[in-house]
């Protein structure tokens, strides 16, 4: 026993550095679980005031740029109203934002919440977004958010009382799903975390024709996102060695560069559909 | 307690810079420049390890909540934390130096190439472990390398540009030599 004190008091320094590595490790690999509950409320009421403060001053510096941007959404928004489409195939035609033309139904399922992003980051390969509103005002994990074109943004992470952590679709570990408006064919688009407003799209058949400047939209098969949302258009294909799938190389419609405003998305219908599927989970086992 | 506050003060104002002025900057599509680690390199020569360790792992911490998500700079602030007193060991000219002088700078390093050596390998060391760490993977060595090293670079001229801008005049403390 005498033995095992003297041992932990000898090298005390290199347990202690044990310890913390494995403790920073374990944090890197358990983002969510234990981050969630132990800190993060208290981290991000405090980083998200800073953020703010420092957001406030930018803001100023950029209100041309938003005026722009936001000019340039009510232009799209108006090239949408549902008058001025002539007789649409409606069996066929899929048309991107098709939730904002039919926003005048009442069965809309989708809601909107805007909100301003107060800090952004495109440098690392793991890109978080902090949004101004937070649970107080409805927001909760697993919402999705789009920017003021109407391109996909991120997913809400976190939520503290007052803002949001968003993980950008440009984070390593940023899944959604994707389909390519002209086949219809889904894939995953994810991040390989170098360069930033490029995105790759895996999961396609080789047999599948893509050309350059094709879009691609939300497939809609989670309740995160509606289908039809851009995500952006095809760069290019490269074959993926030794498999029959191409990998697809998409410029993202937002530029994350400098994004000024998120939407997020409020599905009605997510609570019951996410207690369903739980449901269906619960019988498999 | 004069080196508390002073230490406080430039915590502050390090990891502020960082968040709001160097994570803003991508050079070649590749590399961000990091300079907040400076202030673990400037923690006081009288410092002991556990100390040093447990800072580093707080200042990581805390540029990783401007992140969210923890881990990456504590990992690797804690990882230079530990190995800084065996370079100040190797480097450190002649001997009692430590306790002429309150903390590593390049009078008590004896020079300019001793103190950049002591800066060049602890940049290289936090920033290659933090790739690794955001990598996750060793697949691209290549790019993992020449970010490494760019970054490394910019860490480095950063470090000279502060010595240079922010020199900090350090007394003599005793004569025992």
């Amino acid at each position: 026993m005498r033995n095992i004190f003297l041992f932990i008091r000898r090298y005390f320094n290199f347990l202690l550095f044990l310890f913390l590595q494995i403790l920073s490790i374990y944090f890197i690999v358990s983002y969510g679980k234990f981050h969630e509950a132990v800190y993060s409320e208290t981290a991000n009421q405090f980083t998200g005031k800073i953020n703010k403060r420092y957001s406030n001053i930018q803001y100023y510096f950029n209100l041309k740029h938003t005026n722009d941007s936001l000019i340039k959404a009510n232009e799209m928004l108006l090239n949408q109203l549902r008058e001025d489409y002539g007789v649409p195939d409606s069996t066929e035609f899929e048309k991107i934002q098709s939730i904002m033309t039919d926003s005048a139904v009442a069965a809309n399922r989708y809601h909107f919440l805007s909100g301003r992003i107060i800090a952004n980051a495109v440098n690392t390969p793991n890109n978080f977004m902090v949004m101004e509103g937070g649970s107080e005002i409805g927001l909760e994990k697993g919402m999705g958010v789009i920017e003021a074109r109407g391109g996909v943004a991120g997913i809400i992470t976190e939520t503290s009382k007052d803002y949001s952590v968003v993980m950008s679709l440009l984070h390593k570990d940023s899944r959604i799903s994707g389909k390519i408006l002209k086949t219809g064919e889904t894939g995953t688009v994810t991040w390989d975390g170098k360069e930033p407003n490029i995105l790759y799209m895996s999961g396609i058949s080789k047999s599948v024709k893509v050309a350059k400047g094709d879009s691609i939209i939300t497939s809609g098969f989670s309740t995160t996102f509606p289908k039809g949302l851009l995500i952006g258009t095809i760069e290019g294909a490269y074959n993926v060695e030794n498999t029959n799938f191409i990998k697809i190389k998409i410029k993202t419609h937002t530029n994350f560069y400098n994004i000024q405003y998120g939407y997020v998305l409020l599905n009605k219908d997510a609570a019951v559909i996410n207690q369903m599927l739980k449901d269906a989970y619960k019988q498999m086992q | 307690m004069p080196i508390l506050f002073k230490s406080i003060f430039r915590f502050a104002l390090f990891i502020l810079f960082q968040v709001f002025v160097l994570d803003n900057v991508r050079l070649h599509e590749l590399a961000t420049p990091y300079l907040y680690f400076l202030f673990i390199l400037w923690l006081p020569f009288n410092m002991n390890r556990t100390m040093l360790m447990i800072v580093a792992f707080i200042v990581g911490m805390t540029l990783d909540s401007f992140r969210h998500h923890p881990g990456f700079h504590a990992a690797a602030c804690v990882l230079i934390a530990y190995i800084r007193p065996f370079l100040i060991n190797l480097l450190i000219p002649q001997e009692g130096a430590e306790t002429n002088y309150q903390e590593p700078s390049m009078q008590s390093m004896g020079g300019i190439l001793p103190y950049m050596i002591y800066a060049g390998i602890l940049a290289f060391i936090h920033n290659a472990w933090l790739f690794l760490l955001e990598a996750w993977q060793f697949e691209d060595a290549w790019y993992f390398f020449s970010k490494t090293f760019l970054t490394t670079t910019i860490s480095l001229v950063l470090i000279l540009i502060t010595e240079l801008i922010f020199p900090r005049k350090q007394k003599f403390r005793t004569n025992t030599i």
